[in-house]
């Protein structure tokens, strides 16, 4: 029972992390119907950037944090101006491969600068609780908490500030939300900036787990298998496909040692089989 | 400029539309087999290398560049179709049996793929693929008695006629012949009711339901096709490489193949090749450019990587028609020299394209 709940804790933490990675490219989705592939690798460089300023230019954590995401933001407002704005209107495909080519591009691009030795951060944030028999590292009860505060600010942000409804406005119908005023294209670097900052979050709260490394860029991909779990382009859809990868993963790494690299995208693959819209549905069937 | 007269409507079908076209592909099948004859074997090496990709591009150009079906988990074929081929020939059984075995357990796994993912498309496909070649990495990974594991195998050489191929000159000749017929069979298959159903699957799936085409049956041949070709290319990528390990058929790989036609020109077979001249090229010009820069820039780690992610984005932002279609422009500015427009190939874009609606 008591190795459930472990598993069962490590899981969800391991989750929060895929379902904020997994936010990222649903909301960049939702706004621009484009599949960002570049994401994974975009949290990879936001923590090889806290990194930086806090391990090599000595700022302290508290400061680091906000001036890490701030930059990770810049970034990725100036990666949709100077580039992925070019292929606006051209097939899918030809974004899939762009974003794509950004990520193999920022991963070597990491390798260059930071070196494929691993880094750590020193995190505040250390030891570890036990309650009700169980032992659970403080930095990922960190993680669930700080997941669970911003998942509250980002729905108060599209529910009530001016900035969240126009994106909103923007993802559902472009065409209709230029009409009413809405600069849909300052607002689509914006939900770059956000999605990137988020995902740069993501990557902070993950260094103190895993080492820094700029092969990290990778775990985009079981991110990209949790929001296609939840249906591309369902917010809460993300954080629930999250959370069924990072919960999948501890059980089958501790009881079918086997399959543990494939289960989820075996999972993944059935949902898609069952329901191809994933589990929250936003597709719809056109009516000729 | 050459003007065809036409007299037949045949003549349209005819897969070489002229004497030239005869001519100078008839020119380059005869240099090509004459290579070996010239070139070192370093350099048949590396030619060899060119055409098994070329062999992959083929297979997923027929799905994606003509059936509009973006996979991204092409190596997994190329894995099914290597470990069949390693397989067979360890048994002692000739390359007769294990060449067609590697086609046909590919084809297999593209039909488990194809059934459920022809009722895909766009992102959810490509994401079904990367996700089936995952599954078979991991498993190439598991399966210790038949793939040696994580610790890889040894491929045994080819044996045609109890004759073994050891020499790199006879394993060239042997691939280029496989590639000539594959090639003349996916041209003929274009040419057939079944291609032109592909290509209008590609253009609008509605339309040619319109028009009586079934998209779901269109779509499995497609992934059929494509994936017994590229398991032949697997076969031979398993003889090239002479030891597999289930790391060489990572997601990389997949990319690379997708990397490769795009940048030759989508939905051309010229573009196949192409594209895999300039990725094998640009493998060899980059370690010899590696050695001649300065360390501090050569040396770097992930320089190669580097270098593809930019070519590929900027091929993306600048030419998305790939060498192919940029060769198009070329030849007909020469056509049609003084009076060539820039417009009469200006890009039309689909903004209100959605997947939302489909």
């Amino acid at each position: 029972m008591n190795e459930f709940l472990q598993l069962l804790i490590v899981g969800i933490s391991q989750g929060c992390i895929y379902g904020l990675m997994a936010l990222g490219f649903v909301m960049i989705y939702k706004a621009t119907e484009m599949i960002n592939f570049a994401q994974g690798d975009m949290m990879m460089l936001g923590s090889f950037v806290a990194w930086t300023l806090i391990m090599d230019l000595g700022i302290p954590f508290w400061l680091g944090v906000p001036a890490t995401l701030i930059i990770m933001a810049s970034f990725g407002a100036l990666v949709d101006i100077l580039i992925v704005r070019r292929v606006i209107g051209q097939p899918q495909f030809a974004v899939i491969i762009l974003t794509l080519g950004l990520g193999i591009i920022f991963r070597a691009a990491a390798g260059m600068i930071w070196g494929q030795v691993p880094l750590t951060i020193d995190s505040p944030i250390s030891g570890s609780s036990s309650f009700y028999g169980i032992v659970i590292g403080n930095e990922r009860l960190v993680i669930i908490a700080v997941t669970a505060v911003l998942i509250a600010i980002l729905w108060a942000y599209f529910r009530y500030s001016k900035w969240g409804i126009a994106m909103k406005a923007a993802s559902q119908n472009q065409l209709a939300a230029y009409y009413s005023g809405i600069p849909v294209r300052v607002i689509i670097s914006a939900v770059w900036a956000v999605a990137a900052a988020i995902s740069a979050l993501a990557g902070i709260l993950l260094a103190p787990i895993t080492l820094i490394e700029p092969m990290n860029g990778l775990l985009g991909i079981k991110a990209f298998a949790a929001a296609v779990i939840g249906g591309f382009g369902s917010m809460p859809g993300a954080i629930l496909g999250g959370l069924i990868v990072g919960i999948i993963e501890p059980f089958a790494a501790a009881y079918v040692p086997a399959v543990k690299g494939s289960l989820i995208y075996v999972v993944m693959l059935i949902v898609l089989a069952l329901r191809p819209q994933g589990l929250f549905a936003q597709i719809h069937k056109k009516k000729l | 400029m050459r003007i065809l007269f036409k007299t037949n409507y045949k003549q349209d079908l005819n897969l070489a539309k002229h004497g030239g076209h005869r001519f100078w592909y008839g020119l380059l099948i005869l240099v090509l087999f004459a290579a070996p004859l010239i070139l070192g074997g370093y350099y048949i090496g590396e030619a060899t290398r060119i055409l098994i990709y070329a062999m992959a591009g083929l297979g997923l150009m027929v799905l994606t560049g003509f059936t509009g079906q973006v996979s991204l988990g092409h190596a997994a074929f190329l894995a099914i179709g290597a470990y069949t081929n390693a397989w067979f020939l360890a048994q002692g059984f000739s390359s007769f049996v294990a060449l067609p075995m590697a086609a046909l357990l590919s084809m297999i796994g593209g039909l488990l793929v194809a059934i459920p993912a022809a009722r895909m498309s766009g992102i959810y496909l490509a994401i079904a693929t990367l996700a089936f070649a995952i599954i078979v990495e991991d498993f190439a990974g598991h399966l210790n008695s038949i793939t040696g594991g994580n610790r890889g195998m040894m491929v045994d050489v080819p044996t045609l006629f109890g004759y073994q191929i050891w020499e790199s000159w006879e394993l060239y000749l042997f691939v280029l012949s496989i590639l000539v017929v594959a090639t003349l069979a996916v041209l003929n298959i274009l040419r057939s009711p079944l291609g032109r159903a592909m290509i209008a699957v590609r253009d609008s799936e509605v339309s040619s339901q319109a028009l009586g085409v079934n998209p779901m049956k269109i779509k499995v041949f497609a992934f059929t096709v494509s994936a017994a070709i590229t398991g032949l290319a697997g076969a031979f990528l398993a003889h090239y490489m002479s030891f597999l390990t289930p790391q060489i058929f990572g997601i990389l790989l997949s990319i690379q193949l997708l990397l490769m036609i795009v940048l030759g020109g989508l939905g051309t077979v010229h573009g196949v090749f192409f594209g895999a001249v300039l990725i094998g090229v640009l493998e060899t010009g980059i370690s010899i450019a590696k050695d001649t820069l300065p360390s501090s820039i050569g040396g770097l780690p992930g320089i190669e990587p580097f270098v593809f992610g930019v070519i590929l984005i900027s091929v993306i932002v600048f030419e998305p028609t790939g060498i192919y279609g940029r060769w198009i422009k070329i030849r007909s500015y020469m056509e049609f020299f003084p009076i060539y427009r820039r417009k009469s190939f200006k890009r039309q874009r689909t903004y209100l394209k959605t997947e939302r609606l489909r």
